[in-house]
């Protein structure tokens, strides 16, 4: 990434601070704070339950921590609740798929439109012009995703049919319709074959360059993480060992022991 | 029924079917159909729980709320369309439909406040108190009833622009105008951003919600719609098919009943409410004929509605497993068979550059 971006890393977006969060006896995550710059590729990683989705859920409201706060566009989000998190501008994937299974591929994406819909139930009802004029523009968006994502072919199958890796590519595609300014991306590529990884990369870079969407993500392939992220968070029992740009992680001595001294490649 | 949206396109499709519909409706049948009979007991009574069947898809087939209690609903409904035709001088009896649904969609916004906090069996149990709670209000406060002490009400007679309604083939027309006239909202709403939002919070709630989807706003509109189309159908039931009002007609048996057709009928269909809805109502009569042709009365009626609880039951069971689409899948199915030749080339014809 050496040419000139679009969008240069700006000011922090998203910033956590001193988070710890509990389930019962379980600390997964224990007084954790980084920021995260907007337009930046933010890559997390660690070990398993390391408490890498928990920090993504507190992010998004899914989870409230019991104590610190998460700052976004320099406002805190205050035990809000996801949907309302959603239309401050934060949307995500998750680990494991949560599409809308009986929808079909279109109709999931769709539904990451719905906070751009303002029509209510009476004008979608006895379909008035702002219902069915939403309703065209957001599937014209919807179709420029698919036409994007390169999954024209499947745009009405429901998704339950489709293999795992075309699914993971539909929950980004209703990700990217949400046209949130953060998203969080939990294991985009987990289970992916080296092509499909390659592929993926490739859209995430390239929603970063063309509309500069901050990016938050959870990776265990290293060489991926290297390729696409500005600077990588590494969690080990919740807890923030390292941060920093990749390289510099990488040959981070705490980082190599939280991996039980297995060489990073 | 395609998944195509009717206002992108107005599909071609959709039109022809609503201009067959309405032609079968209004002219075909009022013209061949003699027999009050089919009229008081078959059409009649079909298209009215058609269109609570049509609530109880919405709030289950589509926003997969397992709520039982529709025919509270309907009671609520039929007794509010009773009480305002009563009390409401000059209200025109659309004005007291509607009304009805209104009522009923509040009585469904309050007892669909559980659904925030419970699901599956849990919710069935909560929603069930809806229908106990509305049919006991009714009974204990005698001003619903108009202070009626004989138990049964006669639901006044249908007056529209000052002309009665009350053959039943003006009945069946009153009927079938007003669920024809719900069941296109019906369709706009479950086929645009509503219905999506609603399937949305049925198949993944958390996903849902981090889309920006309020999952009580979603919910209770399901609730408060579903209410709507089963107090509209209840006001329809009991001045069309009862021609009276009492509470014991609204009883846990129906919402059974109504429960049963979305299964059979297709979840997430509305065409299912409609089959499901015929299915439930013409079993029992197909089934007897078919005692009485075959078995010369010889079997006890007893046994013979034994019989006929042991059929749904299995049925029930078996849609659950392998066609949780019920019939409407079915019946989609074989149309596609019958027109794959059409429909291929249909799709030929797409195909072609326009113009
Ligand atoms: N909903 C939950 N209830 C109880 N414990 C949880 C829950 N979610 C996560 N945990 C626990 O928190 C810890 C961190 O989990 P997680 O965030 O999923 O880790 P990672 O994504 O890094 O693998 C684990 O010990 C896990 O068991
Ligand atoms: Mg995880």
């Amino acid at each position: 990434m050496t040419q000139a971006r679009n969008y240069p890393l700006g000011d922090p977006i998203l910033e956590v601070s001193n988070i710890s969060l509990r389930f019962g006896g379980v600390k997964a995550i224990t007084d954790t704070s980084f920021k995260v710059l907007a337009h930046e590729i933010r890559a997390i990683i660690g070990p398993n339950g390391a408490g890498k989705s928990s920090l993504l859920n507190c992010i998004n409201g899914v989870y409230k921590p019991q104590e610190g706060s998460i700052a976004f566009k320099g406002q805190v989000l205050d035990r809000i609740s996801p949907n309302i998190v959603a239309r401050k501008g934060i949307s995500r994937t998750f680990q494991n798929l949560a599409l809308f299974k009986r929808m079909s591929v279109l109709d999931n994406i769709l539904v990451g439109r719905q906070l751009h819909m303002a029509a209510n139930f009476l004008e979608v009802a006895c379909q008035l012009p702002r219902a069915r004029r939403e309703e065209r523009e957001n599937r014209a968006r919807c179709e420029e995703i698919v036409e994007f994502l390169e999954i024209g072919d499947i745009r009405h199958t429901p998704v339950a049919k489709l293999p795992y890796g075309l699914q993971k590519k539909v929950e980004l595609g209703r990700a990217l319709a949400t046209e949130a300014d953060v998203l969080l991306l939990d294991e985009p590529m987990a289970g992916m074959n080296v092509e499909e990884k390659r592929e993926m990369c490739r859209f995430i870079l390239k929603v970063n360059d063309e509309i500069g969407t901050t990016m938050v993500l959870i990776e265990h392939d290293m060489g991926v993480v290297m390729d696409i992220s500005d600077n990588v968070v590494v969690l080990d029992y919740g807890k923030v060992i390292a941060e920093g740009p990749p390289a510099e992680v990488r040959s981070n001595q705490a980082v190599i022991d939280a991996y039980l001294g297995v060489a990073i490649d | 029924m395609s998944d195509k949206p009717i206002f992108m396109t107005f599909a071609r499709s959709d039109v022809t079917n609503f201009v067959v519909l309405m032609i079968v409706a209004f002219a075909v049948i009022p013209l061949t159909v003699g027999s009050d009979y089919w009229y008081t007991s078959i059409l009649i009574p079909w298209l009215c729980l058609a269109l609570a069947a049509i609530g109880q898809q919405i709030v289950m087939g589509y926003t997969g709320q397992l709520a039982l209690g529709a025919a509270g609903f309907m009671a609520a409904g039929a007794f509010a369309c009773f009480n305002l035709e009563l009390r409401v001088p000059g209200l025109p009896f659309a004005g007291s439909l509607l009304l009805s649904g209104v009522i009923a969609a509040a009585f469904g916004v309050l007892f669909g406040l559980p659904s925030l906090r419970v699901r599956g069996i849990y919710l069935m149990v909560a929603t069930l108190a809806s229908q106990f709670f509305i049919i006991w209000m009714i009974d204990k406060f005698g001003w619903f009833k108009n202070y009626d002490t004989s138990g049964i009400i006669t639901a006044q007679d249908i007056e529209i622009f000052g002309r009665p309604f009350t053959s039943p083939v003006e009945m069946y027309l009153v009927v079938a105008v007003v669920v024809i006239v719900l069941t296109i909202p019906a369709i706009n709403l479950t086929r645009g951003a509503v219905g999506r939002s609603w399937m949305a919070v049925r198949d993944m709630d958390i996903a849902a919600e981090s889309m920006g989807i309020s999952l009580l706003r979603t919910k209770l509109l399901a609730f408060a719609i579903s209410a709507f189309y089963c107090g509209v159908a209840g006001a329809l039931f009991a001045f069309t098919y009862l021609k009276s009002l009492e509470p014991v007609a609204f009883d846990i048996k129906l919402s059974f009943e109504i429960l049963f057709m979305v299964i059979l009928g297709g979840l997430g269909t509305i065409n299912g409410a409609f089959i499901g809805a015929a299915f439930i109502l013409l079993f029992p009569v197909v089934l007897n004929s078919l005692g009485n042709t075959y078995f010369h009365g010889m079997i006890d009626a007893t046994i013979m509605s034994a019989i006929e609880q042991v059929v749904f039951g299995a049925l029930i069971i078996l849609f659950l497993i392998y066609e949780p689409l019920g019939m409407s899948k079915l019946w989609t199915n074989l149309r596609q068979r019958m027109f794959s030749r059409k429909r291929a080339g249909d799709a030929r014809a797409l195909r072609k550059p326009a113009g």
